[in-house]
């Protein structure tokens, strides 16, 4: 089955780096996008602007995905775009300290906002692709979690997780036609990843960050019809550092 | 506004959202069971949500695992509307 001509998508986390990139990246193949944002509403005006400017269809949408109801926001997205049938959890923050120094807070706040979040969006955006016998999630996860990263406990159990998440509830809506599969963007030149200590790209074959435009191909790939007879799977964007 | 959920219409919802998981119409009566049907746990929790939208009742993963039979999923239906 191919995608209804007016169906929307929902990408959190989209007001800047990767997020925005993975929402204009999706409008261009022909989505209505709705531009989620927890509090940089400049960042998200930007992204909507964008995406319009290249004549697609974008709607921002305020909410904080560890807190808010998921509902409300698909809901938004639903009313001002059109059928949510593609969802991308992008939004993640990080908490960085060693295992040993890291306290409940630092350690909940990464797990609700990387783990939790995208589980409860997820469920909720499901119920509607299933009836639609049509659906793509794309979870964006991190080559930390299936590799290590000494400071990054909460975040790799927080991405590992979301890996293993994706699997199975790709075997249980398969046959739907809904997709789910994660995308594991090594490192990737964003305001995240600006403190990056030197030296750090001699552990990439490529020898270079990656873009985030990069990372948004590989998303626009997996929720395109093409893609249709991919899922749970999970593709690693990180210029060989898990070959 | 839901539906009223009197037993014959409740009936009806549950036999239109079953066929469209793969039963014909004339294998679906009270008596059959889910099993019998080749109705599969995603198929129920699909006809949860169809059961919710049209009558207002919520079923939990519980509700669904004690209903064996469609007569059991039309009285658990008619008996949580009423």
């Amino acid at each position: 089955m191919s995608r209804p001509a007016d169906a929307a998508v929902l990408v959190t986390g989209a007001s800047k780096g990767i997020g925005a990139a993975i929402a204009q990246a999706l409008a261009a193949d022909g989505w209505a996008v709705g531009v989620n944002y927890r509090g940089d509403a400049d960042g998200a005006r930007r992204t909507v602007d964008a995406i319009e400017a290249a004549g697609g269809r974008a709607l921002a949408v305020q909410g904080d995905v560890a807190e808010g109801d998921p509902q409300a926001l698909l809901g938004a997205v639903a009313e001002g775009l059109g059928p949510v049938l593609g969802l991308v959890n992008n939004a993640g923050v990080r908490a960085d300290g060693l295992a040993i120094q890291m306290d409940d807070g630092d350690w909940r706040t990464v797990l609700d906002t990387n783990l939790t979040a995208p589980f409860r969006m997820t469920r909720d955006a499901l119920r509607p692709m299933i009836r639609a016998r049509y659906g793509r999630v794309v979870n964006v996860a991190s080559i930390v979690g299936p590799r290590a990263n000494a400071g990054q406990a909460n975040y790799a159990a927080a991405k590992a997780g979301l890996i293993g998440f994706t699997k199975t509830v790709a075997a249980e809506v398969a046959r739907r036609g809904v997709t789910i599969n994660a995308v594991a963007p090594g490192f990737i030149e964003t305001d995240m990843t600006a403190d990056l200590p030197e030296g750090v790209l001699d552990l990439v074959p490529a020898r270079r960050v990656g873009t985030p435009e990069e990372v948004a191909a590989c998303v626009r790939f997996l929720a395109s019809d093409d893609a249709g007879y991919v899922t749970g799977t999970t593709l690693f964007v990180d210029g060989g550092m898990s070959a | 506004m839901a539906t009223t959920a009197t037993p014959q219409k409740v009936e009806e919802v549950i036999t239109d959202a079953l066929t469209q998981f793969g039963p014909e119409r004339d294998e679906i009566s009270r008596e059959k069971t889910f099993e019998e049907l080749d109705i599969d746990s995603l198929d129920l929790a699909e006809l949860s949500q169809i059961i919710e939208d049209e009558f207002g009742v919520q079923l939990k993963g519980d509700d669904v695992g004690k209903i064996k039979t469609v007569g059991d999923a039309v009285d658990l239906v008619v008996s949580r509307a009423a």
